[in-house]
Protein backbone atom coordinates (compact mmCIF):
# COMPACT_ATOMS: atom_id res chain seq x y z
CA UNK A 1 0.00 0.00 0.00
CA UNK A 2 2.75 2.00 0.52
CA UNK A 3 1.03 5.13 2.50
CA UNK A 4 4.00 5.80 4.86
CA UNK A 5 6.98 6.27 2.14
CA UNK A 6 4.78 7.83 -0.58
CA UNK A 7 4.05 10.59 2.07
CA UNK A 8 8.25 10.70 3.08
CA UNK A 9 9.45 10.96 -0.16
CA UNK A 10 6.20 13.92 -0.66
CA UNK A 11 7.91 15.27 2.60
CA UNK A 12 11.63 15.00 0.89
CA UNK A 13 9.79 16.52 -2.36
CA UNK A 14 8.51 19.80 -0.16
CA UNK A 15 11.34 20.57 1.63
CA UNK A 16 13.72 21.15 -1.59
CA UNK A 17 11.17 22.77 -3.31
CA UNK A 18 11.55 25.25 -0.18
CA UNK A 19 15.24 24.91 -0.25
CA UNK A 20 15.40 25.55 -3.76
CA UNK A 21 13.04 28.91 -3.46
CA UNK A 22 15.13 29.84 -0.11
CA UNK A 23 18.50 29.68 -2.14
CA UNK A 24 18.30 30.83 -5.75
CA UNK A 25 17.59 34.08 -7.30
CA UNK A 26 16.61 33.37 -10.51
CA UNK A 27 12.65 33.92 -10.45
CA UNK A 28 12.05 30.96 -13.31
CA UNK A 29 14.01 28.88 -11.33
CA UNK A 30 11.67 29.73 -8.39
CA UNK A 31 8.81 28.69 -10.02
CA UNK A 32 9.93 25.70 -10.94
CA UNK A 33 10.38 25.08 -7.48
CA UNK A 34 7.05 26.39 -6.72
CA UNK A 35 6.04 23.73 -9.12
CA UNK A 36 7.83 21.08 -7.32
CA UNK A 37 5.79 21.71 -3.97
CA UNK A 38 2.69 21.40 -5.87
CA UNK A 39 3.68 18.08 -6.90
CA UNK A 40 4.97 17.22 -3.55
CA UNK A 41 1.77 17.55 -2.36
CA UNK A 42 -0.47 16.08 -5.33
CA UNK A 43 1.69 12.93 -4.22
CA UNK A 44 0.42 13.16 -0.96
CA UNK A 45 -3.61 13.45 -2.11
CA UNK A 46 -2.64 10.54 -4.52
CA UNK A 47 -1.26 8.69 -1.52
CA UNK A 48 -3.81 9.15 0.96
CA UNK A 49 -6.62 8.99 -1.60
CA UNK A 50 -5.58 5.02 -1.26
CA UNK A 51 -7.15 5.26 2.29
CA UNK A 52 -9.37 8.18 2.33
CA UNK A 53 -11.33 7.45 -1.02
CA UNK A 54 -11.63 8.81 -4.36
CA UNK A 55 -11.64 12.52 -3.31
CA UNK A 56 -8.18 13.11 -3.15
CA UNK A 57 -7.93 12.36 -7.15
CA UNK A 58 -10.21 15.27 -6.90
CA UNK A 59 -8.45 17.44 -5.40
CA UNK A 60 -5.13 16.80 -7.53
CA UNK A 61 -7.60 17.86 -10.42
CA UNK A 62 -7.78 21.23 -9.01
CA UNK A 63 -4.47 21.49 -7.85
CA UNK A 64 -3.37 20.83 -11.60
CA UNK A 65 -5.60 23.39 -12.77
CA UNK A 66 -4.59 26.36 -10.70
CA UNK A 67 -0.58 25.33 -11.08
CA UNK A 68 -1.22 25.62 -14.78
CA UNK A 69 -2.80 29.19 -14.63
CA UNK A 70 -0.08 30.22 -11.76
CA UNK A 71 2.16 29.27 -14.19
CA UNK A 72 0.76 30.94 -17.25
CA UNK A 73 0.10 34.20 -15.36
CA UNK A 74 3.36 34.34 -13.64
CA UNK A 75 5.46 33.58 -16.52
CA UNK A 76 3.59 36.88 -17.74
CA UNK A 77 4.79 38.81 -14.87
CA UNK A 78 7.83 37.76 -15.32
CA UNK A 79 7.93 38.80 -19.11
CA UNK A 80 6.95 42.55 -18.46
CA UNK A 81 9.12 42.30 -15.48
CA UNK A 82 12.35 41.26 -17.90
CA UNK A 83 11.09 43.87 -20.05
CA UNK A 84 10.97 46.79 -17.57
CA UNK A 85 14.45 46.36 -16.16
CA UNK A 86 16.46 43.32 -18.51
CA UNK A 87 16.72 41.18 -15.27
CA UNK A 88 14.76 38.79 -13.49
CA UNK A 89 17.24 38.35 -10.64
CA UNK A 90 15.00 39.14 -7.67
CA UNK A 91 17.89 41.13 -6.06
CA UNK A 92 16.87 43.82 -8.73
CA UNK A 93 13.54 43.39 -8.32
CA UNK A 94 12.92 45.80 -5.66
CA UNK A 95 10.98 48.66 -6.17
CA UNK A 96 8.93 48.35 -3.23
CA UNK A 97 11.98 48.88 -0.89
CA UNK A 98 11.43 51.93 0.47
CA UNK B 1 8.59 -6.13 -6.26
CA UNK B 2 6.09 -2.97 -5.89
CA UNK B 3 7.59 -1.51 -3.50
CA UNK B 4 11.17 -2.09 -4.92
CA UNK B 5 10.23 -0.56 -7.57
CA UNK B 6 8.96 2.48 -5.76
CA UNK B 7 11.70 2.80 -3.90
CA UNK B 8 13.93 3.06 -7.26
CA UNK B 9 11.42 5.65 -8.74
CA UNK B 10 11.71 8.01 -5.39
CA UNK B 11 15.42 7.94 -5.21
CA UNK B 12 15.25 9.19 -8.74
CA UNK B 13 12.82 11.94 -8.21
CA UNK B 14 14.70 12.83 -4.87
CA UNK B 15 18.26 12.95 -7.36
CA UNK B 16 16.44 14.88 -9.62
CA UNK B 17 14.74 17.59 -7.84
CA UNK B 18 18.40 18.29 -5.72
CA UNK B 19 19.95 18.46 -9.75
CA UNK B 20 16.95 20.88 -10.20
CA UNK B 21 17.61 23.47 -7.22
CA UNK B 22 21.38 23.59 -7.94
CA UNK B 23 21.94 23.50 -11.55
CA UNK B 24 22.89 27.04 -12.66
CA UNK B 25 21.76 27.11 -15.83
CA UNK B 26 17.33 27.46 -16.03
CA UNK B 27 17.30 24.76 -19.19
CA UNK B 28 19.07 21.99 -16.82
CA UNK B 29 16.93 22.80 -13.99
CA UNK B 30 13.84 22.76 -16.02
CA UNK B 31 14.98 19.10 -17.36
CA UNK B 32 15.59 18.20 -14.00
CA UNK B 33 12.48 18.68 -13.16
CA UNK B 34 10.76 17.03 -15.87
CA UNK B 35 12.67 14.09 -14.51
CA UNK B 36 11.09 14.33 -11.31
CA UNK B 37 7.42 14.99 -12.89
CA UNK B 38 8.07 11.22 -14.79
CA UNK B 39 8.97 9.69 -11.83
CA UNK B 40 6.06 10.93 -10.32
CA UNK B 41 3.90 10.16 -12.64
CA UNK B 42 5.55 6.26 -12.21
CA UNK B 43 4.84 6.40 -8.44
CA UNK B 44 1.56 7.57 -9.17
CA UNK B 45 0.56 4.28 -11.47
CA UNK B 46 1.94 2.19 -8.37
CA UNK B 47 -0.48 3.38 -5.87
CA UNK B 48 -2.98 2.88 -8.33
CA UNK B 49 -3.66 6.50 -9.95
CA UNK B 50 -3.40 5.68 -13.56
CA UNK B 51 -5.33 8.57 -14.56
CA UNK B 52 -3.63 10.94 -12.49
CA UNK B 53 -0.53 9.12 -13.69
CA UNK B 54 -1.64 10.15 -17.24
CA UNK B 55 -2.36 13.37 -16.22
CA UNK B 56 0.63 14.31 -14.52
CA UNK B 57 2.48 13.75 -17.83
CA UNK B 58 0.46 15.67 -20.05
CA UNK B 59 0.00 18.26 -18.33
CA UNK B 60 2.74 18.55 -15.81
CA UNK B 61 6.13 17.46 -17.63
CA UNK B 62 4.33 18.27 -21.63
CA UNK B 63 1.94 21.80 -21.02
CA UNK B 64 4.03 23.73 -17.94
CA UNK B 65 7.54 22.40 -18.41
CA UNK B 66 7.22 23.43 -22.82
CA UNK B 67 5.83 27.01 -21.31
CA UNK B 68 8.89 27.55 -19.00
CA UNK B 69 11.37 25.97 -21.33
CA UNK B 70 9.39 29.17 -23.79
CA UNK B 71 10.34 31.83 -21.85
CA UNK B 72 13.45 30.82 -20.86
CA UNK B 73 14.96 30.71 -24.50
CA UNK B 74 12.57 33.99 -25.21
CA UNK B 75 14.58 36.19 -22.14
CA UNK B 76 17.34 34.36 -23.46
CA UNK B 77 19.17 33.24 -20.00
CA UNK B 78 22.46 31.94 -19.68
CA UNK B 79 24.90 30.78 -16.89
CA UNK B 80 24.55 33.18 -14.06
CA UNK B 81 27.46 32.44 -11.55
CA UNK B 82 25.53 35.14 -8.71
CA UNK B 83 22.55 32.85 -9.61
CA UNK B 84 22.88 31.04 -5.77
CA UNK B 85 22.64 33.30 -2.91
CA UNK B 86 25.12 34.24 -0.79
CA UNK B 87 26.79 32.13 2.01
CA UNK B 88 24.60 34.34 4.92
CA UNK B 89 21.55 33.66 3.19
CA UNK B 90 22.38 29.32 2.53
CA UNK B 91 23.04 28.97 5.77
CA UNK B 92 19.61 30.53 6.95
CA UNK B 93 18.15 28.47 4.35
CA UNK B 94 19.65 25.40 5.44
CA UNK B 95 18.18 26.04 8.98
CA UNK B 96 14.58 26.62 7.68
CA UNK B 97 14.77 23.61 5.43
CA UNK B 98 15.83 21.18 8.27
CA UNK B 99 13.00 22.18 10.64
CA UNK B 100 10.45 22.25 8.03
CA UNK B 101 12.23 18.70 7.04
CA UNK B 102 11.90 17.53 10.85
CA UNK B 103 8.22 17.81 10.55
CA UNK B 104 7.16 16.97 7.49
CA UNK B 105 9.04 13.26 7.91
CA UNK B 106 7.68 13.08 11.02
CA UNK B 107 4.50 12.04 8.71
CA UNK B 108 6.44 8.74 7.49
CA UNK B 109 4.81 7.66 11.14
CA UNK B 110 1.01 8.21 9.78
CA UNK B 111 1.10 4.04 8.73
CA UNK B 112 -2.66 2.82 7.36
CA UNK B 113 -3.02 0.99 10.62
CA UNK B 114 -2.64 4.05 12.76
CA UNK B 115 -5.19 5.52 9.91
CA UNK B 116 -7.62 2.90 10.68
CA UNK B 117 -7.10 2.93 14.45
CA UNK B 118 -7.72 6.75 14.31
CA UNK B 119 -11.08 6.29 12.39
CA UNK B 120 -12.02 3.21 14.50
CA UNK B 121 -12.02 5.81 17.56
CA UNK B 122 -13.65 8.49 15.44
CA UNK B 123 -17.50 8.67 15.29
CA UNK B 124 -19.03 8.37 11.92
CA UNK B 125 -21.23 5.79 9.82
CA UNK B 126 -20.37 2.05 10.29
CA UNK B 127 -19.90 1.41 6.74
CA UNK B 128 -17.83 3.75 5.66
CA UNK B 129 -15.43 2.97 8.64
CA UNK B 130 -15.25 -0.01 7.84
CA UNK B 131 -14.48 0.42 4.16
CA UNK B 132 -11.96 2.48 5.64
CA UNK B 133 -10.36 0.04 7.95
CA UNK B 134 -10.17 -2.12 4.63
CA UNK B 135 -8.41 0.56 3.08
CA UNK B 136 -10.56 -0.32 -0.14
CA UNK B 137 -12.62 2.31 -1.19
CA UNK B 138 -11.12 3.97 -4.05
CA UNK B 139 -10.07 0.66 -5.43
CA UNK B 140 -13.87 -0.46 -5.38
CA UNK B 141 -14.46 2.61 -6.80
CA UNK B 142 -12.12 2.06 -9.65
CA UNK B 143 -13.23 -1.85 -9.96
CA UNK B 144 -17.08 -0.95 -10.30
CA UNK B 145 -16.50 2.15 -12.55
CA UNK B 146 -13.79 1.75 -14.14
CA UNK B 147 -9.99 3.89 -14.46
CA UNK B 148 -11.68 6.76 -15.63
CA UNK B 149 -15.74 6.43 -15.06
CA UNK B 150 -14.33 6.14 -11.02
CA UNK B 151 -12.67 9.93 -11.38
CA UNK B 152 -15.60 11.30 -13.67
CA UNK B 153 -18.46 10.26 -11.75
CA UNK B 154 -17.43 12.65 -8.54
CA UNK B 155 -16.06 15.40 -10.98
CA UNK B 156 -19.55 15.88 -12.50
CA UNK B 157 -21.60 14.80 -10.00
CA UNK B 158 -20.64 16.15 -6.25
CA UNK B 159 -17.38 18.33 -7.57
CA UNK B 160 -19.35 19.59 -10.34
CA UNK B 161 -19.61 23.58 -9.11
CA UNK B 162 -15.96 23.52 -7.82
CA UNK B 163 -15.33 22.17 -11.44
CA UNK B 164 -17.39 24.72 -13.06
CA UNK B 165 -15.08 27.91 -11.14
CA UNK B 166 -11.91 26.17 -12.17
CA UNK B 167 -13.30 26.74 -15.86
CA UNK B 168 -13.70 30.93 -14.94
CA UNK B 169 -10.32 31.07 -13.07
CA UNK B 170 -8.90 29.26 -16.59
CA UNK B 171 -10.63 32.04 -18.49
CA UNK B 172 -9.13 34.86 -16.16
CA UNK B 173 -5.85 33.48 -16.09
CA UNK B 174 -5.58 32.88 -20.21
CA UNK B 175 -6.93 36.81 -20.06
CA UNK B 176 -4.86 38.11 -17.70
CA UNK B 177 -1.40 35.91 -19.30
CA UNK B 178 -2.64 37.96 -23.04
CA UNK B 179 -2.71 41.78 -21.05
CA UNK B 180 0.57 41.27 -19.14
CA UNK B 181 2.46 39.92 -21.79
CA UNK B 182 1.42 41.93 -24.75
CA UNK B 183 3.36 44.96 -25.42
CA UNK B 184 1.76 48.44 -25.51
CA UNK B 185 0.07 49.23 -28.26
Amino acid sequence: MLLGPALGLSAILFTLGVAGVLIRRNAIVLFMCIELMLNAVNLAFVALAQVYGIGGYMMVFFVMTVAAAEAAVGLAIILAVFRHNQSIDLQNINLLHG
Amino acid sequence: MTSFVFYVFAVIAVAAAVMCIVQRSPVAAAMWLVQTMFSLAAIYVLLGAYFISAIQVLVYAGAVMVLFLFVIMLLNLGHDARDLRGASAIAAGVVVVGLLAVELVGLWAYTPARIAREASAAAGPEAARAALMAGLTTQQETAARGVVGGIAAPLFQAYLVPFEITSVLLLVAIVGAVVLAKRKV
